[in-house]
């Protein structure tokens, strides 16, 4: 199972000076945390495209490109492009680019993402989305289909037998479609032969099961291949030494960026009554200690059979030294624990 | 045993019509217009429910819930509701919204409910089950008399239909707690104090009236 962090760039607050980074430190910090996820031996970091003064990584593929080059393994991915507000050409080259200089291991999640601010920034309209999610999803993988492309929409002009380079040497790139649980999108993830990310925030995730079969069901029907189908899940998290400890060290982040978040959207900020509960057992925030977290990854996997998982740490301006550690603990600990769990499970005779 | 209409299959249509089911209703639920694998979302999320046109619903539903994106209100047909009984649990939600026709050129002092009223008229439209998030939905509902049982609100100028609503509520697991007509729902949305909220009867209640709660 792969494992591995997400983040949009979250402002980290110098605990000597009291004060947040500027916005460049903290694309620097993004650059670091990659190299110590690939270092730590985490399999997959993804970027979030997201336009906001709290997390400035609105280009993903840039920081990309510069962690292509000081890492080795991990997986360099966008979680997720917001496709609709980007122009595919552009998106399939950059991630292209990513992939060359990081020889093959770049990947692109295309999805509504959490929040809006590119409509207004790049002159679209939100009340087009649906339009300009599907015909842009559609350029976007004809791209990734052939070297020379010929398409035509109402959204961008038509390309004829146009050339669109560099390629990968794979031949394309790993394309997986993001959904927050409407179940249609799960449907459209196997009509469009397509890996499924699910990002899921709330609630238990073990609730999704019924999605993810609705995927297989789909992606099955519609004569992907098995080794083809695959669900990952992305859900906020924050690792340390002890389960406690952790929980008290994360709070003020979460609480800080979720009320930042619901007086932008008219919620207030969850209590710490109902953080505890999500943050322990079946609950959307796996934060705990090593232990706790690979135990549930691994409860979570014999649910919806993910094959990887990766986690939003750096909220509400979280010290930098504070993410490296439990990315750290992410590779060091955790990920040995969930292996070691997982090949046990499948050493077992069946029919436990 | 009641029949539910649900329009709307997504995250909140898809959990309440689970609460219908677990409490013994038959429950009908209205793909969307461009929906594919319609039977399979429905057999998978909602086991026990079926899948049915809009017209089937306006025959045999006691209620309806309307659980599409506010900006997509206006895309389902209600004229065969005519006096029916619909929910309506939408919400403007920006990030997912933006600024929706329904609201363009909008009087800003009506609430989100009030615009699709107006949008639909003829039908008895009730606001409620927008104040809660949609795993809450799954996880919050409990038995009648229940010492922590989560309240939910009901506003719709149709005292009856508010009452056919509530005991809905009742039987999916929620204390109801009519607040009258339509415009009283102003207090359930975004940005109020009761949205996202965890309340129970007395607390939603007193919040709704603008009390101050007895610490
Ligand atoms: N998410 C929450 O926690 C929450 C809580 C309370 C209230 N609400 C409100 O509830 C509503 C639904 O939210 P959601 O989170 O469930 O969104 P969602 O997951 O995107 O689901 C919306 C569903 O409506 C369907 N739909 C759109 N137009 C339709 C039409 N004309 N006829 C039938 N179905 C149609 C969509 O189908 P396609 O995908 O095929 O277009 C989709 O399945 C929104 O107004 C929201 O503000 C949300």
């Amino acid at each position: 199972m792969e494992l591995g962090v997400y983040s949009f760039g979250s402002l980290a607050r110098d605990p000597q000076s009291g004060e947040l980074v500027s916005s460049a430190q903290a694309t620097r910090n993004l650059l670091e945390a990659i190299r110590v996820a690939d270092e730590v031996g985490l399999d997959y970091f993804g970027i979030g495209e997201h336009h906001t003064p709290e997390m400035p990584a609105s280009a993903a593929a840039t920081i990309l490109a510069a962690a292509a080059s000081v890492t080795e393994n991990i997986t360099l991915a966008s979680a997720v492009t917001v496709l609709s507000t980007d122009d595919p050409v552009r998106v399939f080259q950059q991630f292209a680019t990513v992939d060359a200089l990081s020889n093959g291991r770049a990947e692109i999640t295309a999805g509504r993402g959490s929040s809006t601010d590119s409509f207004p920034l790049f002159g679209y309209s939100l009340g087009d989305y649906d339009k300009l999610y599907a015909e842009k999803l559609d350029l976007l993988l004809a791209i990734n289909a052939n070297q020379n492309v010929t398409w035509s929409g109402s959204t961008r002009p038509a390309l004829h037998d146009a050339p669109v380079v560099p390629r990968p040497d794979a031949g394309s790139l790993p394309i997986w479609l993001g959904t927050g649980g409407n179940p249609s999108s799960s449907v459209r993830a196997g009509l469009l032969g397509l890996p499924v990310s699910y990002g899921i925030i709330g609630g238990a995730p073990a609730r999704f099961a019924p999605l993810t079969e609705l995927y297989r069901n789909t992606a099955r029907a519609n004569g992907m291949a098995e080794a083809d189908i695959k669900v990952s899940v992305g859900s906020p998290g924050f690792i340390g030494e002890d389960g406690k400890t952790a929980r008290d060290d994360f709070w003020p982040h979460w609480h800080n960026t979720m009320g930042v978040i619901g007086s932008q959207r008219g919620f207030a900020a969850p209590a710490r009554l109902s953080y505890d509960r999500d943050a322990s057992g079946t609950g959307a925030l796996f934060v705990g200690s090593p232990e706790e977290i690979a135990e549930r990854i691994v409860a979570l996997h014999g649910a919806l059979g993910h094959m990887r998982h990766f986690f939003q740490m750096d909220f509400g301006d979280m010290p930098q030294a504070q993410l490296l550690r439990s990315i750290e603990l992410l590779g060091t600990r955790v990920k040995p624990l969930v292996d070691e769990a997982l090949a046990e499970a499948a050493g077992q005779p069946t029919g436990a | 045993m009641a029949t539910i209409g649900i329009i709307g299959a997504g995250k909140v249509g898809t959990a309440i019509a689970r609460l219908a089911i677990a409490a013994g209703d038959e429950v009908l639920v209205v793909a969307s217009p461009g929906a594919q694998y319609f039977e399979q979302i429905v057999a998978l999320t909602v086991p026990g429910a079926r899948a049915a046109t809009l017209g089937e619903v306006a025959d045999a539903a006691e209620l309806t819930i309307l659980a599409v994106p506010f900006g997509k209100v206006d895309t389902v047909s209600l004229n065969r509701f005519n006096d029916a009984i619909v929910v309506d649990a939408s919400n403007h939600w920006e990030p997912v919204d933006g600024i929706p026709a329904i609201l363009h050129g909008a009087d800003p002092g009506l609430s989100s409910s009030e615009l699709v009223q107006r949008l639909h008229p003829g039908v008895r439209l009730v606001k409620s089950l927008n104040h809660l998030g949609y795993h809450d939905m799954d996880t919050d509902g409990a038995p009648a008399g229940a010492a922590n049982r989560r309240a939910v609100a009901v506003a719709g100028d149709h005292a009856a239909a508010n009452s056919t609503v509530a005991a809905f509520l009742d039987r999916i697991g929620f204390d109801a707690v009519d607040l009258g007509a339509l415009a009283a729902g102003a207090v359930l949305q975004p940005g109020e104090q009761i949205f996202g909220r965890f309340v129970q009867r007395e607390e939603l209640a007193a919040l709704a009236a603008g009390r101050e709660l007895a610490a």
